[in-house]
């Protein structure tokens, strides 16, 4: 490749992947943010680089954390320590209703005594801006998420679904540097949500907001951002693409959270440059990995296998010494689709493998009891210290 | 036997049972109307037939108004006591008085009122109910006793003046008691509660976000009161100040104790004619005047809190 070329994919990179950049100048930055209520760190010491045109999502448990670092963002919270920066300018003492920043709230929070008209016409009616413009630009952005017909209603009138657009063009009319969204879908059904994820996501690359959502929902994440931060007790786990943190997982906790897995508690046994080998007592077996381990041999090592990553045969495979264990079915859920099976090894530990159905089968393939082996690529594991 | 008795017992008890359950219902609802028109409707239409005769010196001193004449019912309504309080100043001052009196004491208790329901409904779990204790706490001692306290509080050697004499910031003492000052702190304490409590169901019941989402679009704390609060806790408002002008219009002890001569209100009017004047029907024919007065912010009481909650479904 010439350099030219090499220089264009850079700066490609670069633009859609502004985290890869080290020239790009983050958002919004969390600089060693603590908040404390009492006693208890809501939040403790997270630095975090936002970049503009981000779709990015806090995702976590309740009580993690995620909520108070939006908060923090929106003004409703002042941190305890550490700094708030958005476009460069420190947020510290600046009030939420001088931030550059607009909220849509876990539950909408729509005036209720105003119709959608004057909802999403509030900020801007706030800001003194002439009468003939708020029109234009309600209208404008009440067809931006088809609520058109609707802006007469008053909230208690709508649908949950429609509350949520409302809410979402109210947040949006004043342009605001970031969009701050708290549980967007969380209050919608599941049909609902899955067409309602892709409309925002649309939406946001229409707009070009920079869009900070805070969700429990790993689906939701995964689908919609453009990275993620996995939160726990106050502390943010692991920052990447949903990419990354699937399959790059750098804790038991990132892996648990997003997607399903297998962990198998092992010691490094083998260590070289080119592969590590992990005895497992958990699995019963000699776990084969193709790259090399940080640590040193005795070392206790958590191997995480995807459930979809897994074969289920049978017969036991031609070659049994490595990432090969065998054990009973115990219970198979058929969900169309793919299967999911639940197999217990002999040391008691509990395997869920997934496998697509892909071709049309007479009578299920595997029944409750049935002795199968399990076997896995030796790329297929990452490895986890922690 | 006894297996016997128990039967006969169950049966009984069955048989109630189903009774209940057909006519329950009636019973349940029957009760308080029942209690209502015998110890409401039926004095009410005792007064106001009261207040369609003359006031003679008999026993009832009253003339009747019903008579039996040659086999028929005659029946003589006498209208002239409504146009007597219309006639005579006194009447029309006392309402106005009354009126006045009880409008600037609703706004005085919204004013104190608003800020305490505010602070009970935001404060936490448990500091909250100790907050709502203490403004209940007051109906345990008799409302009597507390008007009287009040005598003490304000009289020329009370608390008050005794305080202010003894740190020397005045020389004389003040006249507080039989002022219509007194009469306003009376309603005022004495009302406060029932501000306060529908205030703070409103306001308890309000979505702590709104004022965010207020704040987040660019309102500073006082215009999201503004905007957001203050029109979302109008039937609060509406049923507070209701709780107290309707009872404070009609007040007898509170200017009775702590008013003065001047002070002249429907209440003590009423009992003046009643006791004093021993005129039943123009003391009949006042009260009933006074229902009617209040009647009317009743009903658009009603009637808004009727809009309120079909607004809310």
């Amino acid at each position: 490749m010439s350099e030219a070329v090499l220089e264009r994919v850079h700066e490609d990179v670069h633009k859609t992947q502004p985290w890869n950049n080290p020239d790009a100048v983050p958002y919004i930055r969390f600089e060693n943010v603590t908040k404390k209520f009492g006693d208890f760190y809501a939040v403790d010491d997270v630095s975090l680089d936002i970049y503009r045109h981000e779709l990015f999502a806090l995702l976590g448990g309740s009580g993690c954390g995620k909520t108070t670092l939006l908060r923090m963002l929106a003004g409703f919270e002042e941190p305890t320590s550490g700094k708030i920066y958005i476009d460069g300018v420190d947020m510290a003492g600046v009030p939420a209703y001088e931030r550059p920043t607009n909220m849509m709230f876990q539950s909408y929070a729509l005036f209720p005594h105003m119709s959608v008209e004057q909802n999403v016409a509030f900020g801007l009616v706030q800001d003194g801006v002439s009468r003939s413009e708020i029109k234009e630009l309600v209208a404008e952005m009440l067809g931006l998420v088809q609520m058109s017909k609707f802006a007469k209603r008053k909230p208690h009138q709508l649908s949950g679904g429609q509350r949520q657009r409302v809410a979402l063009a109210r947040s949006l009319i004043k342009r605001p540097k970031v969009l701050l969204l708290d549980e967007p879908l969380g209050a919608l059904d599941k049909k609902l949500r899955e067409q309602t994820q892709f409309e925002l996501v649309n939406i946001q690359e229409k707009v070009g907001t920079t869009f900070v959502m805070v969700t429990h929902d790993q689906e939701e994440a995964m689908t919609m951002a453009s990275r993620i931060a996995v939160m726990n007790e106050g502390v943010i786990n692991q920052t990447g693409t949903p990419f990354e943190l699937y399959e790059y997982p750098n804790s038991r906790y990132t892996a648990n959270f997003l997607g399903q897995v297998n962990l198998i508690e092992g010691v490094l046994v083998d260590d070289d440059e080119k592969y590590a080998v992990i005895k497992s007592d958990e699995a019963g077996c000699e776990i084969y990995i193709d790259h090399a381990v940080q640590g040193h041999e005795g070392m206790t090592f958590w191997v995480a296998l995807r459930p979809e990553r897994l074969r289920i045969t049978k017969e036991a495979p031609k070659e049994t010494k490595y990432n090969c264990v065998s054990g009973k079915v115990e219970e198979i859920g058929y969900l169309g689709g793919i299967s999911t099976y639940h197999v217990r090894l002999e040391s008691g530990k509990r395997i869920k493998v997934t496998e697509p159905n892909s071709t049309r089968q007479i009578e299920p393939r595997y029944t409750w009891e049935d002795t199968v082996w399990v076997s896995w690529e030796a790329g297929a594991a990452s490895v986890l210290n922690k | 036997m006894s297996s016997d008795k128990q039967e006969g017992s169950l049966t009984l008890k069955q048989r109630f049972d189903r009774w209940m359950i057909k006519h329950g219902r009636v019973l349940v609802v029957g009760i308080p109307y029942f209690w209502l028109f015998l110890f409401f409707l039926v004095p009410f239409l005792i007064v106001l037939k009261i207040s369609f005769s003359v006031a003679e010196y008999a026993q009832p001193p009253y003339t009747p108004l019903f008579e039996w004449i040659d086999e028929g019912i005659t029946v003589t309504l006498n209208f002239g006591n409504y146009l007597f309080l219309l006639s005579d100043s006194l009447y029309v001052t006392a309402y106005l008085n009354s009126i006045r009196i009880a409008a600037i004491s609703t706004v005085i208790t919204l004013l104190i009122g608003y800020p305490m329901a505010y602070g009970i409904a935001r404060a936490q779990g448990s500091m909250r109910s100790v907050l709502l204790m203490l403004v209940i706490l007051p109906f345990w001692t008799s409302f009597l006793i507390r008007v009287y306290a009040w005598i003490g509080i304000l009289d020329r050697e009370g608390l008050i003046n005794a305080f202010l004499m003894w740190t020397g910031i005045i020389s004389e003492p003040l006249i507080m008691r039989q002022t219509e000052f007194a009469v306003y702190v009376g309603i005022v304490y004495t009302y406060l509660p029932f501000m306060i409590l529908p205030l703070y169901s409103t306001l308890e019941k309000m979505d702590v976000s709104l004022v965010e989402a207020a704040l987040d679009l660019g309102c500073k704390p006082w215009q999201a009161f503004a905007k957001i609060t203050l029109p979302l806790s109008m039937p609060g408002i509406l049923a507070g100040s209701l709780l107290v002008f309707i009872p404070a219009v009609g007040e007898f002890v509170i200017p009775e104790l702590l008013g003065g001569p001047n002070t002249l209100m429907i209440g003590r009017t009423l009992w003046n004619e009643f006791f004093a004047n021993r005129d039943w029907p123009i003391a009949s024919s006042v009260a009933i005047a006074m229902l009617l007065f209040l009647v009317v912010p009743i009903m658009w009481f009603q009637h808004i809190q009727t809009k309120q909650e079909e607004g809310q479904q």
